[in-house]
């Protein structure tokens, strides 16, 4: 198991330079999402236009890999992207993360470096922490508490446990 | 043979790292194709081949329920778990058996006291607490606060990691009714005035509860020596077995401490509509025990006796200042808590500036090297000090200085591949 299979350069290179750290004028949605295991956690914001994502922000503190995680998601939104291929693609990382082949006609970008952290399934969670946000900014969950990693690790065991096992986990 | 009974030299070169390594076969396995070193004792320490093997015979050779069967198996578990329960008193300088209380683990000790004080307190009582402690330490009272309406208060840290005892006075009041701390901060390392603040404490009538799960097999310590009512510890912090902890206590104080868990061996008398409960501290132990890890952690208790408290607290040191020295010299690493040795248990946390605790800790785990990242269960403790997490790195009595130097060759190599 070598290390560059999870800090392959694309993935180094979105953590030296991440993308999209800037505060929106206009925030049109908001998440926050906390990974409790290490402390790390990222806040994340939306302009929309309809259906559509005109800015992203992903800020927060983490590791490498939850940083280029919130970059390669910023870059993947900013070019114009629907709510629906945001949803999309924050599946895609997680069925990526339990050994799932993506859509055979998904634009994958930079995710796909992000393939590797799967063989270290302690970082998964570092890898999901900027999508769950993500989705939970897209649900408009607006209870206050942020949402959490671990909350996402039990999400996807129970679907296991009812049967949708993932290939490979 | 106890190293009591040896000539020095020999008891010396019993005590020397090699052979004390031997005794535990886990220091013995690869990870990731290296050899492992470990850095994680602070979470939980290795298991020694004489703890593994007393909680085996256990099982093999003594199974039967404790303090239920006329037959002989259960005898002899019942003989075996009271005699651990002896032993471990022994071990913590407590006078009689009866002082301690076996429990799953050190946060079961304190949510067993945070509960069973509740009695005693009102609405806008005080606890008093610090602002280092393990979540252990702080979410059993926050719990409490809930329901009965007690107001948590917290000694505040110096910039160098200790607690700041100029804020004591203002804190400690005539509202106060318990002081809860920890002994040695599992991030900081910081080895606390806990004497002072308990005799500041009990001037003012309060209870003084003492977290010892990290200083226990790394500092002596007994109830009187803390100037504690209750102290609580964790038996896999001290080369014990896990699902196994102690809350040892003053008579007096376990007496009115109210038990938290009802049913089987912790009465005296069952009717349909009530019961009463058996003595301290079988009130305290319903159902049926641990047995093999309470023999187990006996087993420790001979094992640190064996190496000697000074011993080991001279080993520790040496290998905290070496560390803490050859971290210094990596530019720009911010070591937490005080940089003095004399005042710290043996492990120390770090943040780099270049590389995230989590980062580094996948890539020393590469090379066999064993830390802890993250924020160590003491989420308010980083808050305070304006960081999210840390990596840490903890000794234990089998700890060596090439362990020191692969940490130090794994920093170095980690800031390159991020560089």
């Amino acid at each position: 198991m070598s290390l560059d299979a999870l800090y392959r350069e694309v993935v180094l290179d979105h953590h030296r330079n991440p993308r999209g750290r800037e505060p929106l004028a206009r925030v049109d949605a908001h998440g926050h999402g906390v990974n409790p295991s290490c402390g790390d956690d990222v806040t994340l914001e939306l302009s929309l236009d309809g259906e559509r994502v005109t800015a992203v922000s992903v800020r927060g503190h983490g590791c490498a890999i939850s940083t280029a995680s919130g970059s390669i998601l910023a870059e993947l939104l900013d070019g114009g992207a629907t709510v629906a291929d945001a949803r999309r693609l924050a599946a895609t990382l997680k069925g990526l993360m339990h050994g799932q082949a993506p859509p055979a006609d998904e634009e994958l970008g930079d995710l796909e470096a992000l393939e590797g952290v799967r063989r270290f399934p302690v970082r998964i969670k570092c890898a999901l922490l900027p999508w769950i946000t993500l989705e939970q900014a897209l649900d408009g969950e607006r209870d206050g508490a942020p949402v959490s990693t671990e909350d996402a690790e039990r999400g996807e065991r129970a679907d296991e446990r009812d049967g949708h096992p993932h290939p490979g986990a | 043979m106890s190293v009591y009974a040896l000539g020095e030299a020999q008891a010396a070169a019993q005590r020397s790292v090699p052979r004390v390594r031997d005794r535990f076969p886990g220091l013995g396995r690869r990870v990731h194709g290296q050899p492992l070193v470990y850095l994680d004792s602070a979470a939980t320490a290795q298991r020694p081949e004489s703890v593994i093997r007393a909680e085996v015979d256990t099982h093999r050779h003594h199974h039967g329920a404790v303090h239920r069967g006329l037959h002989q198996l259960s005898a002899e578990a019942t003989e075996l778990y009271e005699g651990a329960r002896a032993r471990v008193a022994r071990g913590l300088g407590a006078d009689r058996a009866e002082a301690v209380v076996f429990t799953r683990n050190a946060t079961a000790a304190l949510n067993l006291i945070a509960r069973g004080w509740e009695p005693h307190l009102r609405a806008g009582d005080e606890i008093l607490l610090t602002e280092m402690e393990h979540h252990a330490n702080l979410v059993p009272w926050i719990q409490l606060a809930r329901r009965a309406g007690v107001v948590l208060r917290h000694i505040p840290m110096t910039e160098d990691g200790r607690l700041d005892l100029d804020r004591l006075p203002a804190l400690l009041t005539d509202r106060t009714r318990v002081v809860s701390l920890t002994h040695v901060s599992n991030v900081l390392g910081t080895v606390n005035p806990v004497a002072q603040i308990a005799a500041a404490a009990r001037a003012r009538g309060a209870l003084v509860v003492v977290d010892a799960a990290q200083s226990t097999g790394h500092l002596p310590w007994t109830l009187d020596s803390l100037g504690a009512d209750l102290a609580v510890m964790s038996g896999h912090k001290c080369y014990g077995p896990s699902g196994v902890g102690v809350l040892v206590g003053r008579p007096s104080v376990l007496e009115r401490l109210e038990p938290l868990e009802g049913g089987g061996d912790m009465i005296l008398e069952v009717a349909l509509d009530r019961a009463t409960w058996a003595d301290v501290p079988h009130r305290f132990e319903a159902g049926t025990p641990n047995t093999g890890a309470a023999v187990g952690l006996a087993a420790a208790f001979d094992l640190l006796d064996e190496l000697g408290a000074g011993w080991i607290r001279d080993h520790e040191r040496a290998l905290t200042g070496d560390a803490i020295e050859r971290l210094s010299a990596l530019d720009g690493l911010r070591i937490l808590g005080p940089r003095d040795p004399d005042g710290r248990g043996g492990l120390i946390s770090f943040v780099d500036p270049r590389v995230h605790p989590h980062d580094l800790a996948t890539l020393l785990d590469q090379r066999g090297v064993a830390v802890r990242a993250g924020h160590h269960c003491a989420q308010p403790l980083h808050r305070a000090l304006g960081i999210g997490s840390s990596t840490r790195a903890s000794f234990g009595v089998y700890s060596e200085a090439a362990d020191v130097d692969a940490l130090i060759d794994g920093i170095r190599d980690a800031r390159r591949y991020f560089a």
